[in-house]
């Protein structure tokens, strides 16, 4: 399995997930300079992701729209904010309308995937940290569930009601 | 108005004060099931499970839909997510594209 450490952390509300890939720095670079290449490891199976734009420098943007099971559009970007090929990079998330101008608001989350070489092989970091509950809640409603969830909060509601 | 409450929280603890109940919620939650593959995973019938599942529709918990001659169930979603069940849904997210990542690799 390549996976190798999930860790979450609930006040931060951030996310690390650690995996280790059996090829050179460089090939898992490749994934993410790629727009196809990482068009075909970003989206669920459910949801495919069509990169649009892609400029993976410091200060670039990359666009994306990701295609639910009834034809849905949601549209994304990457704020790209520092890379050091081919080790990693750190960028910012940001919903779009339909012309990837960015949704009003705030960025949604900020991400560092970190690419480290192993004796034979990569270990990757993924690090992403949600700025809001909110924004955590709107990552899965843009068609990115492919698991769990609640009742806890159900029974909450219904508690306060009593 | 605050009888239909007072059902509905009946409903929902009555659907969760069983063991098998709630294993059955934490599945579908995680994803979605068929009865039968559901059905094949306790020690009694097919009907006794098929009656679990009903038990836990009819709280709101979980929902069915049909796909041929199977019947899929899977959790209800709707409601408010707290952080942590949603940092959970991440979680699987990324198992999927890290997945996608070792394939697309391994492809080469």
């Amino acid at each position: 399995m390549p996976v190798t450490d999930i860790t979450k952390d609930l006040e931060a509300r951030s996310i690390v997930i650690t995996a280790e890939f059996a090829a050179p720095v460089e090939r898992v670079w490749q994934v993410y300079a790629d727009p196809r290449q990482l068009e075909r490891v970003w989206g669920p199976p459910s949801h495919p992701a069509t990169v649009v734009d892609h400029d993976l420098a410091p200060g670039g943007l990359v666009h994306y729209y990701m295609t639910g099971p009834d034809g849905e559009k949601y549209y994304g970007g990457w704020r790209v904010l520092a890379v050091d090929q081919p080790n990693g990079f750190t960028f910012e998330d940001f919903f779009a309308e339909s012309d990837f101008t960015p949704t009003a608001g705030l960025p949604v989350s900020s991400s560092e995937f970190r690419f480290e070489p192993l004796p034979a092989g990569t270990r990757a970091v993924f690090t992403t940290t949600y700025d809001t509950a909110e924004a955590l809640q709107q990552v899965l409603d843009m068609g990115m569930e492919e698991g769990a969830t609640q009742a806890t909060n159900q029974i909450d509601a219904l508690l306060a009601e009593g | 108005m605050i009888d239909q409450d007072e059902d509905r929280a009946d409903a929902f603890f009555h659907a969760l004060a069983d063991r098998t109940r709630r294993d059955i919620l934490r599945r579908v939650l995680a994803g979605e099931h068929s009865v039968t593959a559901l059905a094949a995973s306790y020690d009694m019938s097919f009907a006794a499970v098929q009656k679990h599942v009903a038990v836990l529709e009819r709280a709101g918990l979980l929902t069915k839909r049909r796909s041929g001659r199977e019947q899929l169930a899977s959790g209800d979603v709707d409601g408010v997510r707290s952080v942590a069940s949603m940092l959970t849904e991440l979680e699987d997210v990324w198992r999927g594209r890290i997945d996608r990542i070792d394939q697309l690799i391994q492809g080469d």
